[in-house]
Parts: C-alpha cells; sequence; structure tokens
C-alpha cells in the first residue's frame, strides 16, 4: 500500500435498501482505496448483491449517500457506468450470440475509439480466440465466465465490481481468474468481489464481512483475525465426531469446526481453553495441538453467529 | 429523467446485436414469413367470400319444361349445383339442418300453368345463412337468373311475358342479410391485420426476454441510454415489417390479382408510419410485462380489440357509436382506410392525411410511455 493518502474509489455512507417493506441493507458503509482488492463477503441473502447494484447506480439508496469514483451514486449513475465494470451473479450475456458478437456488442456500448482491435486484444488475452465463432450458449461455466470477465474490461474500467464471479466454476479457472484479477489490479484497477470462498477472501487485500445487510467485521485477514480474539486448537486422531459432540456442550468452546482427519476448536477466552485442552491431551487417541487461527476459522465463527442469530 | 440525446452508434450496437439474435432464431423467422402467407391464403382462398357451385337440393312438385329450364338457369350460373332431388319439405329442412345442402330450391304445383298466364308464381328458395358470407352473392344472382330462364320458351305469343316484372316471383328465406366483404377488399386489410399481430408481438418480445434472461441487468450497467435501447431494438422490426408488406402486396397481386390502383412509394411511406406506432406499442408493453408469457397475453388483449373493431371484421358504420369511438383510437382503424383508399381507389396524400395524423399521434403518446416506463435502475 503506498505511504500517501490513497484516493477513495469507493466512499459511501449509511446506504440502506428496503424492497417491499424488508431492510435487506442496512445502513453499510464501505471505503475502497485505488487499486486495492477487497472481498465481500456474508452468507446469502445478506445483502451483498443489493450493495453492489446501489454502487453502480442499478438501485437507488433509500437513505444514504456516497461516490463512486468520484460521482454521486444517486444523481451521476450515467458517469458511473462509463468507468466500472459490472459482472453480475447470473451470466448475463447474449447465448445466442458468438464470443465475437458479444464482445463487439459491448464494446461499440462504450463508444470504444479501436474496438475491432480491442476486441482482438481481449480475445487473446483471455484464450478466447479459438473460440470466437462459438455460440456462447454452448460453452462450459469456466468459458463464459472468461467471457464475461473480458466484456466486464474491455472499455479498461477504473473499478471492477464482481458479484460472485467464480460461483460454479472449477478450481483451476478461479486461480487463472484471481491470477486475472492481481494482474488487473496491479495496473490500477479497483476491484470489489463478492465471494463465498474463503481461499479467495484470502486473495483479497482486504475484506468487509456483512451479515443481515450491516457490516461484522472488515479489515486485512490479519486485522480481522485479531479483532476476532479466538484461540484455536487442533485435534487430530480417531473418533473426531463423539469428541466433536463432547465439546461442543462445554462453556469455554465456542466453535467445533470439523476438517477430514481434524477439527478445530475454537474458544474466545485463551485461558480456558488451554486448561481445557491441557485435561483432555491425555487421551492417547487425540493429539492436540495449539494452532494460529485462521481466517477460515474466523469466517466459519461469524457465519454461525449469524445462524445462531437466525434461529428461532 | 428522460435523455433524449442519442448515440448512433450505441443505437446501431443494439440494432446489429437485435439482427444477429433474430437471424439464431430459425423458427421466429420462419413465423415472421409463414405466419402472413398462411393468413393470406386462408383468408384470401379459404375464406373465399364469393363462393361458387354451392349444394342445392331442389323439391319439384311439378315437373316440365318451364321448371326444368329454371333449374338448368340456376346451374348454369354456376353459383347453384344441384345434387339432389327431394320429395317432400321434411327431407329438405333435414338437409339444411344437416349442411348437406346450402340451398333448397322448391318448385310448387301450378307452376307452369301460372307461368303462362302471367300470374308470377312463387318460387321459394331457402338458403343456409349461417354463414351470411358465403350465400350472398348466390342469392343476388337470383334476380338475374330469374329474368332470364324463360328466353327460350317465351317467345312467339308468350314473348309479352319477357317484359319486366319478372315471370317469377322469387321469394328468399334466410336468417339474415349480411353485407358483403370481397376479397378485393379483405386482402389489403390482411396487410394491417399481419402487421398488428407479428410487430406488436415481437417487439413485446424483446425486452422482456432480457428481463427474464437477466441480460438487461449487464444492459442497464453500461452507458446505453433508454432511447438508444428503444430505437435499436424496434428498427430490425420495422425492416421485418416492410419487408412482410412487400412479401403480401406480391401475393396478393400474383395469387388474388388484387389491383394496386395507389403509388406503391405512398403505400409504403403509410406502412411506415402505421408499423413504427405498432412496434413502439410492443415495446410499451414489454415495460409492463414480467415475462414472455405475460408479453404474449398483453399482445392478445391488444389483438383482439383491434382486429374487432378497426373496420376489419365488420363494416365500421354497422357498428354502435361507443365501438366507433374506440375504434377511432386504433391504429389499424386509420390504416385499413388508408390502404383500402391507396389500393382500390387510387388515393393521393391529400384524402389519407385525415387518416394519417391521428397514428402519428398515436406512435408519440406510446413511445413516450415506453420511454417513461423503461426502468433505468432494477428498483
Amino acid at each position: 500500500m503506498p505511504e500517501t493518502t490513497p484516493t477513495p474509489v469507493i466512499e459511501v455512507k449509511d446506504l440502506v435498501k428496503k424492497f417491499d417493506g424488508k431492510t435487506v441493507v442496512n445502513g453499510v458503509s464501505i471505503h475502497v482505496n485505488e487499486g486495492e482488492i477487497v472481498g465481500f463477503l456474508g452468507p446469502n441473502g445478506s445483502g451483498k448483491t443489493t450493495t453492489i447494484r446501489l454502487m453502480c447506480g442499478l438501485l437507488t439508496p433509500d437513505s444514504g449517500s456516497g461516490q463512486c469514483l468520484g460521482y454521486d451514486i444517486t444523481t451521476q449513475s450515467e458517469k458511473i457506468r462509463q468507468q466500472i465494470g459490472y459482472m453480475t451473479q447470473k451470466f448475463s450475456f447474449y447465448e445466442d450470440m458468438t464470443v465475437v458478437e458479444n464482445l463487439d456488442f459491448v464494446g461499440e456500448l462504450y463508444g470504444l475509439a479501436n474496438r475491432a482491435r480491442r476486441v482482438n486484444d481481449m480475445m487473446a488475452q483471455f484464450g478466447l480466440t479459438p473460440r470466437r465463432q462459438q455460440v456462447v450458449g454452448t460453452l462450459s461455466g469456466g468459458w463464459k465466465q472468461r467471457l464475461a470477465l473480458a466484456a466486464s474490461v474491455i472499455h479498461t474500467p477504473k473499478l471492477l465490481l464482481l458479484d460472485e464471479p467464480t460461483a460454479g466454476v472449477d478450481p483451476n479457472a478461479r486461480r487463472e481468474f484471481w491470477d486475472r484479477i492481481h494482474d488487473l489490479a496491479s495496473k490500477g484497477l479497483t476491484v470489489l468481489v463478492s465471494t463465498h470462498y474463503i481461499d479467495e477472501a484470502e486473495r483479497c487485500h482486504r475484506v468487509i464481512y456483512v451479515s443481515d445487510g450491516q457490516v461484522v467485521t472488515r479489515g486485512t485477514a490479519d486485522e480481522i483475525i485479531d479483532q476476532a480474539n479466538l484461540s484455536t486448537w487442533v485435534v487430530r486422531g480417531d473418533n473426531l465426531e463423539t469428541l466433536a459432540h463432547a465439546l461442543e456442550k462445554r462453556p469455554e468452546v465456542r466453535q467445533v469446526a470439523r476438517f477430514g482427519r481434524s477439527l478445530h476448536v475454537l474458544g474466545t477466552d485463551a485461558a480456558r481453553l488451554d486448561a481445557l485442552a491441557e485435561d483432555l491431551r491425555d487421551d492417547p487417541d487425540h493429539d492436540w495441538q495449539r494452532a494460529d487461527t485462521t481466517l477460515e476459522d474466523v469466517l466459519i465463527d461469524l457465519g454461525a453467529r449469524n445462524d445462531r442469530a437466525a434461529a428461532p | 429523467m428522460i435523455n433524449l440525446g442519442v448515440n448512433w452508434r450505441r443505437v446501431r450496437a443494439v440494432m446489429v446485436k437485435e439482427f444477429i439474435q433474430l437471424r439464431r432464431d430459425r423458427l421466429t423467422f420462419a413465423m415472421m414469413l409463414g405466419v402472413p402467407l398462411l393468413q393470406l391464403i386462408l383468408f384470401g382462398y379459404a375464406i373465399n367470400n364469393d363462393p361458387r357451385n354451392l349444394p342445392t337440393a331442389v323439391l319439384v312438385e311439378e315437373n316440365n319444361q318451364y321448371t326444368r329450364s329454371f333449374l338448368n338457369a340456376l346451374e348454369n350460373s354456376r353459383y347453384y349445383k344441384i345434387n339432389s332431388v327431394l320429395d317432400n319439405h321434411r327431407q329438405a329442412q333435414r338437409k339444411l339442418e344437416t349442411g348437406a345442402v346450402t340451398f333448397v330450391v322448391t318448385i310448387p304445383a301450378g307452376f307452369g300453368r301460372d307461368l303462362l298466364r302471367g300470374d308470377r308464381p312463387q318460387l321459394l328458395i331457402q338458403a343456409d345463412a349461417t354463414d351470411p358470407a358465403a350465400t350472398s352473392n348466390a342469392v343476388a344472382a337470383l334476380e338475374g337468373i330469374s329474368r332470364n330462364a324463360f328466353r327460350h320458351e317465351f317467345r312467339g305469343p308468350l314473348a309479352s311475358l319477357n317484359a319486366p316484372p319478372p315471370a317469377v316471383d322469387v321469394v328468399i328465406h334466410r336468417l339474415y342479410n349480411p353485407e358483403s366483404i370481397s376479397t378485393y377488399n379483405i386482402v389489403p386489410g390482411l396487410i394491417g391485420v399481419i402487421l398488428t399481430m407479428t410487430m406488436i408481438m415481437m417487439t413485446a418480445l424483446t425486452l422482456t426476454r432480457e428481463t427474464e434472461n437477466g441480460t438487461l441487468e449487464n444492459l442497464l450497467s453500461m452507458p446505453v441510454t433508454p432511447l438508444e435501447v428503444m430505437l435499436g431494438k424496434v428498427a430490425p422490426y420495422v425492416c421485418l415489417g416492410l419487408f412482410q408488406v412487400t412479401v403480401i402486396l406480391i401475393t396478393a397481386s400474383l395469387l388474388f390479382g388484387v389491383p394496386i390502383v395507389g403509388s406503391l412509394l405512398l403505400l409504403f411511406l403509410v406502412a411506415l408510419v402505421f408499423i413504427s406506432a405498432n412496434v413502439f406499442l410492443g415495446f410499451t408493453l414489454s415495460t409492463f410485462a414480467r415475462t414472455q408469457l405475460q408479453a404474449m397475453q398483453m399482445t392478445f388483449f391488444v389483438f383482439l380489440p383491434t382486429i374487432l373493431l378497426s373496420g376489419f371484421m365488420f363494416p365500421f358504420r354497422g357498428m354502435p357509436m361507443w365501438a366507433q369511438y374506440l375504434g377511432e383510437i386504433l391504429p389499424l382503424t386509420h390504416f385499413l382506410r388508408m390502404v383500402r383508399g391507396i389500393v382500390l381507389k387510387g388515393n393521393g396524400v391529400a384524402e389519407i392525411l385525415p387518416e394519417l395524423w391521428p397514428i402519428l399521434l398515436f406512435l408519440v403518446l406510446v413511445g413516450w410511455v415506453a420511454l417513461l416506463r423503461y426502468r433505468r435502475t432494477l428498483d
């Protein structure tokens, strides 16, 4: 991160959006600096998509205000549209048109001066050239996602809004996708990306976690881990399911996360959790190890907290 | 806020996109061509309003040269084809009820005697007027038939019977007496009906398809204005509409020999205005519909009154006043008058102007509603 005061690309305050009386976004404030990749996390229905739509002027907030690329999100959305790339959650290009036809269309709408060359460049850059004449409806999910990304950056936007861009895409394609995102960010593109994947959250410079339309926590991965103030033990061994059930009943244990051959046991009071671990580690069947709390542990905990809150 | 500045490059981009999609959608394309031709042939041929050789039964209570002469005259007119001879009225009734014959001709006893005396014997013709248009011409031909049927017999001393009134009094029984509409009248009207249906439906579907497929969200996030989207989406269908007009006119002329008296250029200009009014109406409907199914339903909601109240189905002046007022709103009403005027009467600009401005007004109003309704956001 540069030392000078960074320019905010997104600066929105107290956004509220209601649909039919239901508050979907409830006072969300977001600050994103130039060149940052910010992950937008939260359970389904937490208001991520709505917030993104508010920022690119596709929805008008019921209250709250803010700027996107220096333009007011409520009154200057026309200007914002020129300079953002938006990749929708559902694939939203024309399935009955070919790759090149879709890119041509988007290029024309943005009024690109050298559209034909730019389209060719994008196809080359995203490996779409061999499939240029393929009708998009016949492409696989990974290729559609590539096309969607190519189309949303064809006009070299300053801000890229990605709404769960890698849902339903295989790990290789996801990795490749993130390499591209980092590449674009290194050239000054700012990215706000909503995701459910923890490994993707770790690839972001910063993370904003929302739940029920409100920001629950935000910061870098380390900051979020620190803020969570959780200590973690990892247990390996046999019969882990029985142990997990037993541990979940203990007051000093906040969360037990199950992995294939291990359990992550989380607690907010490190001393009490350590004491518990000392008591139980005599059992030769189980191997107790103190571990660093990972972002994944924290996010699982946040998700579980949300579930508990939602429980009747 | 409506932004009326237009970037033609973006309009063209939307237009090209629509053309590409239209080309890929073979079924729709076939429908756009197939429906007009099918309608034209059905209306023009199958729904023939000047049918000939209608099945006829005769109930002859007296058989002599005079009755034979009359029946020959009926057949010679080519409207009547006598295919059965009946014995009594009950049979006649049955034949008519089952639809086996369209006409029953009854020649009463004493026909020849009364004829020669100059007593003008009555002849009964019962017509199945279920489809009134089908029988009207045959019925209309009766006067001439009865006047000329006995030319051969009325010679020498009987020649005086040739003088009017006709020697026979033909009594016609039918349910109602309709106005007849000729093919010449129907085919030009069909241009309007076909255009109304295809244009409204196709454009009503375009925007709802984008909503349903999720592509609208993408379109909205890009810098293209509502007016640009509307113009770009509508333009291909206007071209297609003009193409339909050409196809219908050629078919009408080749198959039905409809004479085109007036200016073709004027006809196409009028069609252009009419097509535009319909595509804008379709676009407006699509801003109300959430799904393509709703768009279809709305199209039919508009289409049915259009067909019924425009003067296509029923003579406009025969409708009650309230229906006439409603009819005056519809573009088709005015288009029918213009097209029939140009095609059949050779009307020029001066004559059609009073019918042109209501369509233009309709076009502007509907276009305005569409622009107000087209959402720039997903709210």
